[in-house]
């Protein structure tokens, strides 16, 4: 759903949504997809520290992707395809891959649903 | 490990800051900016978030409060019972000494 923009003046970032109208919330619930819970563990994974203390990725990093999203993405995104988009975005700028290699992985990927085995 | 200055300390009024221009990945909600509130606790001292999300270090951590707003305070036609509150963790940059 569509939500009205703010009219004050300043860089109110569209996910900075207190206060603004939005409509009912939705209360609909479901079991987690795989895929979906493929990609909380992923994230957890990530952010997990390494031995030296370090991250892979944050969860400030990640909030910041989503952020970043066009608004219409925002809107009809749903909660753990904003996460795959972050996700996708952060590893490529922590040149953990390349896009190049993303695209790759993804078409053989299709190529390989496509032929009726499992992802 | 020694952490940083404290500055409030709980029942201390602050304002937090009216910057409604900050750029980039900022944890300080809108409708509460340029808005008095009491700091209800000392969260501690942690990296700061604005700095995370950006692939570094969020060093030298920051002094985080937990900040208490009354309703009627963020949203001026509030309905609901007096007294009503909104809580909001808030880190030490964003914040100014209010008088009272």
């Amino acid at each position: 759903m569509l939500r009205a923009m703010s009219e004050k003046p300043g860089n109110r970032r569209y996910h900075d949504m207190g206060g603004l109208p939005a409509g009912p919330v939705g209360h609909d619930e479901h079991e987690p997809d795989l895929w979906e819970k493929r990609v909380d563990a992923m994230m957890v994974c990530l952010g997990a520290s390494a031995p030296d203390g370090k991250r892979l990725i944050t969860v400030d990093e990640i909030r910041r992707a989503i952020e970043d999203l066009p608004t219409d993405a925002y809107d009809n995104m749903s909660y753990y395809e904003r996460w795959v988009h972050s996700l996708s975005t952060i590893l490529a700028e922590r040149g953990v891959y390349t896009p190049d290699e993303l695209a790759a992985k993804l078409a053989e990927v299709k190529a390989r649903a496509g032929a009726g085995k499992s992802p | 490990m020694t952490g940083p200055a404290i500055r409030f300390a709980p029942g201390d009024r602050v304002r937090v800051l009216a910057d409604f221009e900050r750029p980039g990945h900022v944890r300080t909600p809108w409708y509460c900016r340029d808005k008095t509130g009491v700091i209800e606790r000392v969260c501690g001292a942690f990296p700061n978030p604005e700095q995370l999300a950006y692939a570094t270090d969020g060093l030298p951590a920051l002094p985080l409060y937990r900040v208490r707003f009354d309703q009627r305070v963020l949203w001026p036609d509030y309905a609901g019972p007096t007294g009503d509150a909104v809580e909001i963790e808030i880190y030490e940059p964003w914040l100014l000494a209010a008088e009272g």
